[in-house]
């Protein structure tokens, strides 16, 4: 029942993070918005294993809370050199 | 007994996760700028997975569960400041200026 | 021909101390090998074998990569907890005061970019120090230097909280050897 209220709560909280990923301004407000919507992701993968008695889902967790950092610190790698390329920085908070 | 005060405990500390989740989410979309919304998403981050994960934590019933818990929060403890700092040291170089008071939301 | 010049010396370096190498394998395998274990639940033989060798090319990589002056020590890492409370305590009413300010209809927010000093730190507590003052909301580190952080804040009384070094002297406690 609990875990029932955690997992709508959970859906609304993603759903915001969209949002903001969609209107964000410029790029830095779109990867916060997706960084943060991985971690809620990873958050309700543990709820849903608990939900349905699956705590095995919680290797995925493990798997999507790495793949999460990795993929933020990529992306920024990867502005960070199309910035060097382009030759002058471009303003990223328009 | 005992295993009504776990549950009891572990409602509670679900319940508190899961609204301040809801309060990052909602500071993420009303805070002025990015820098700003940092800190709502740290509130997320931090507190809210926390809390939700010792919810959990209280509510395992094997000890292979309970440290792959115990493992995703030190992760999540670990790899979410870095990454906020690594985003946040970027938009700094990258010339994403600072709100202050009275300026428009951006 | 010139990658192979700049090959070379690399390979003389790594071929001569065997020692050293199996040396430093040992000193990082432990943790790895927990790990490992932990997760998996499955003990046969030659899933032990694959395990044993997913350490040893870990311990491999992260030799490579040149991060291996950076490992845990054992007295630091037993006196990490007593500082992970602690700053639990800190991250959770620092929050309640950021959640208070995003539900208040009137968002009072005056932000704030001040350096806030952090001078002889390890490069250890240094990293410990800019992830706890990232980790409480409504402080963030925005660039490290030798002797100072660049903190972003929602409100100036909390770098002032910061500079008081209440934080910076139990990081320090954390790091002294005694």
């Amino acid at each position: 029942m609990i875990l029932l209220v955690v997992m709508v709560a959970l859906l609304v909280a993603m759903i915001l993070a969209l949002l903001r990923a969609f209107l964000g301004p410029g790029l830095y407000n779109r990867i916060l918005a997706i960084n943060n919507f991985g971690t809620k992701t990873v958050l309700f993968i543990a709820v849903v294993g608990f939900l349905f008695g699956r705590p095995e889902f919680l290797d995925i967790g493990i798997l999507y809370a790495l793949v999460n950092f990795v993929a933020t610190v990529a992306v920024l790698r990867l502005t960070h050199y199309k910035e060097l390329l382009s030759g002058s920085g471009s303003k990223g908070g328009e | 007994m005992t295993l009504i005060v776990l549950d009891v405990l572990s409602g509670i500390l679900l319940v508190a996760g899961a609204l301040f989740l809801l309060s990052g989410a909602v500071g993420l979309l009303r805070f002025p700028d990015f820098y700003t919304r940092i800190h709502a998403v740290g509130v997320t981050d931090a507190v809210g997975a926390g809390l939700i994960l010792l919810g959990l934590l209280l509510r395992t019933t094997g000890w292979e569960t309970g440290i792959r818990l115990v493992i995703i929060l030190f992760f999540m403890a670990l790899t979410s400041p870095t990454a906020t700092h690594i985003l946040a040291h970027a938009a700094r170089r990258d010339g994403v200026r600072v709100w202050r008071k009275g300026d428009p939301r951006r | 021909m010139t990658q192979l010049n700049s090959e070379n010396p690399l390979a003389e370096r790594r071929r001569r101390p065997w020692v050293n190498a199996v040396r430093s394998l040992l000193r990082m395998a432990p943790v790895p090998a927990l790990f490992w274990l932990a997760l998996s639940g499955h003990y046969d033989p030659l899933l032990l074998t694959l395990g044993a060798v997913s350490v040893v090319v870990v311990c491999w990589l992260i030799r490579r990569s040149g991060l291996a002056h950076h490992g845990l020590t054992l007295p630091f890492a037993l006196r990490l907890p007593r500082y992970c409370l602690w700053l639990s305590g800190q991250v959770f009413i620092t929050a309640c005061v950021v959640v208070r300010k995003v539900w208040s209809p009137r968002m009072d927010l005056r932000p704030v970019v001040e350096p806030t000093p952090a001078a002889d730190l390890s490069e250890r507590s240094l990293v410990v120090y800019a992830n706890s003052i990232t980790l409480t909301p409504g402080t963030l580190s925005l660039a490290v230097h030798d002797d100072s952080i660049e903190v972003h804040s929602l409100k100036a009384a909390d770098i002032d909280a910061l500079d008081e070094g209440a934080m910076l002297s139990r990081v320090r406690r954390t790091e002294a050897r005694r």
